[in-house]
């Protein structure tokens, strides 16, 4: 797997992760892959793989049964859909729009024009 | 568990490689030793496997000095170091040969570290190329399933698919019980597995943490002109700096940032991780 390097590694993870919640491909209520599978599935220390899996536990995404793995919550979809919409807002779409200026494919429309 | 403490080293008197190393390694990490050419990253790792004596100062792994050759501490470390002579015969005999050791040996596991790496167990050592003998001797040295790795420059002269086939398996070899050390200059190939790091210079431990704490502290990316920062270079996409990281949210590590600013402006950089 390709890192990039705006990101920490463990939120990369963490969105690929989100990703196969999304999808469908991890169902809610199975068990996914543990720390070490992911860790050299992937190639990355498995303290960094297991601190995305706690952001994950922490979002109510997935959840820990002692001595058994990590299990994809009731509901983790939704509340994964809704954190990533979230983050797309505030963070993607303001880059996306700037660039879509910049390269004159959307045209800013001032609100406030006196003609209007 | 490796313990330094105010560790010294000279080859030549008055020219000291080592001095004043005081450092805990501990399990359940995948340490990066890192320092200029010259600096006893070598020396160090040779001190704590008993290889050599230091001139002062006190050396412990697990509670015993290496330098007694404990069976004990020799079944349970192994190095890998970065040239090294193997008898020329196949890895699969080299394992037969050596392993008794290794009580902890598992020659299915190695036999399946060398398809991942793609070498060749049942050739001669010799008729292998350099980047396939270090190959095949990494793949012994994981099969032996020792508590502490260490591992002297492993990525030179590993083709490329190798070298993510490298991170793979490593990733997956450490647990609580076990620790890693890598010494290298290629902080690429291994910037996503350790997640400890130590960077040795002139005085010591110019800085020991682990990445978690440095991208909390530390952030690394492009800057404006006048903004204030620990350390800053020109680069081909403008100027790259390290600096204070405020903004409550963890930056992406850039190893090679952090060495330079470490080098450039140790106290400060230092200070920011006294522990």
């Amino acid at each position: 797997m390709h890192f990039n390097e705006e990101k920490p590694i463990w939120r990369q993870i963490y969105e690929l992760i989100a990703k196969r919640i999304l999808s469908g491909e991890w169902p809610e209520g199975e068990r996914i892959v543990s720390v070490r599978e992911m860790a050299a599935s992937v190639g990355v220390n498995p303290n960094t793989v297991m601190r995305s899996y706690e952001h994950l536990e922490a979002d109510g995404v997935i959840f820990n049964r002692r001595g058994i793995g990590f299990f994809v919550a009731e509901g983790a979809r939704e509340r994964m859909c809704a954190i990533e919409r979230k983050k797309f807002i505030d963070e993607e779409l303001p880059k996306l729009r700037e660039r879509l200026l910049l390269l004159g494919l959307i045209i800013e429309v001032k609100s406030n024009s006196k003609n209007g | 568990m490796i313990e330094l403490n105010n560790l010294s080293f000279a080859y030549r008197r008055k020219h000291p490689v080592l001095s004043n190393i005081t450092l805990n390694l501990s399990t359940g990490h995948i340490h990066g030793l890192l320092g200029c050419n010259g600096i006893g990253k070598t020396t160090l790792l040779k001190i704590v496997c008993g290889i050599m004596r230091p001139d002062s100062g006190r050396v412990c792994v697990d509670g015993r000095n290496p330098m007694e050759r404990h069976p004990e501490m020799l079944s349970s470390m192994f190095i890998v170091p970065e040239e090294f002579d193997l008898p020329n015969v196949s890895l699969r005999r080299y394992a037969a040969i050596t392993a008794p050791f290794y009580p902890n040996f598992d020659m299915e596991q190695m036999l399946g570290y060398c398809r991942e790496l793609n070498v060749d167990a049942d050739v001669r050592l010799h008729s292998l190329s350099m980047g396939q003998r270090k190959k095949a001797y990494i793949a012994f040295a994981l099969a032996c399933n020792v508590r502490m790795l260490l591992l002297d420059e492993p990525t030179n002269g590993l083709d490329i698919p190798s070298k993510g086939a490298f991170r793979r398996l490593l990733a997956g070899y450490v647990d609580d019980e076990r620790m890693v050390v890598i010494s290298t200059h290629q902080v690429a190939d291994v910037e996503q597995l350790i997640d400890n790091i130590i960077i040795l210079d002139t005085e010591g431990v110019a800085l020991n943490a682990t990445t978690a704490e440095i991208c909390s502290r530390l952030s690394f990316g492009r800057v404006s002109d006048g903004a204030e920062v620990l350390y800053r270079e020109r680069s081909v996409v403008g100027d790259v700096a390290v600096a204070v990281n405020d903004s409550g949210e963890e930056s992406s590590l850039n190893i090679e940032l952090l060495f330079n600013a470490a080098t450039a402006n140790r106290k400060a950089i230092s200070e920011l991780f006294i522990r």
